[in-house]
């Protein structure tokens, strides 16, 4: 377990479209010990689902791959998320980010990382062409006090 | 995740149901681009009360139904938009694009 983190989960599984729900589904299920609000958790799953579907979609385009996702937890009830592949790698990972621009054909809307930029607290995206990408991602989560905000 | 389809007086609504993802997306997309290919609407509402989640390709699968109705003059309407993804709406531009009108919580 990484340095301080409180509490950490790690699954890996194959690049297939079936497994985004999946992943939604593991990260709540981890970040419940927290006892998120249901827009902070709506807003974790919507980003892990990008983050993912970024592996399936371009990481892995015509081949099936392993995605790993981590998730911690650390003092301040910070969730760290990270969803690493072994896939093609960004080229230019400033363009990548920019929203709307995509590669995914027409029925992308180009919006991952935008989404996952203002839905988190913070992104970081590290890539290496012909190696693969690994997305971190933290979300602060409310005090208990601010329940239902 | 699905969709039940209903044409009524040149309008088709489409009644989207569950957790729309990159995964369910694309049968949902068939599903109702060959009803309108087939019946030419002038207006698709995408009826979003039953859906649950919804992540970024559930904004591409509402510009690519704007795309298509563009081509024979037809607009789309985004109804029932439950409270919860707004957010995603709003950062997607949606609104430029065709008429969102909001739902209630819990409609889901």
């Amino acid at each position: 377990m990484r340095t301080n983190a409180i509490n950490e989960m790690k699954v890996s599984f194959p690049s297939t479209s079936a497994n985004e729900s999946f992943a939604r589904a593991a990260v709540a299920a981890f970040a419940a010990q927290l006892d998120p609000t249901v827009d902070e958790l709506s807003d974790v799953r919507t980003a892990v689902s990008e983050a993912v579907t970024n592996c399936i979609v371009h990481a892995y385009r015509d081949t099936i791959g392993e995605i790993t996702l981590t998730v911690r937890i650390y003092e301040g009830r910070r969730l760290v998320v990270q969803v690493k592949d072994k896939g093609c790698g960004i080229e230019d990972v400033e363009k990548a980010m920019e929203p709307l621009f995509t590669t995914g054909g027409e029925e992308r809307a180009g919006l991952g990382f935008a989404v996952m930029e203002s839905f988190m607290n913070r992104l970081h995206v590290t890539s290496r062409p012909g190696k693969g990408t690994c997305v971190t991602m933290e979300k602060r989560l409310s005090g208990r006090s601010g329940h239902g905000r | 995740m699905g969709v039940q389809l209903q044409m009524k007086q040149g309008e088709l609504i489409a009644l989207l149901d569950g957790e729309i993802d990159h995964h369910g997306a694309r049968e949902l997309r068939e599903e109702i681009d060959a009803a309108a290919q087939r019946t030419k609407p002038r207006l698709l509402t995408l009826d979003f009360s039953g859906v649950q989640f919804m992540d970024s390709s559930g904004v591409g699968l509402i510009m690519g139904r704007y795309r298509m109705m563009s081509e024979w003059g037809g607009e789309v309407c985004v109804a029932n938009l439950p409270p919860r993804l707004e957010k995603l709406v709003s950062l997607a531009g949606i609104r430029e694009l065709c008429t969102v009108i909001s739902g209630k919580e819990g409609q889901a």
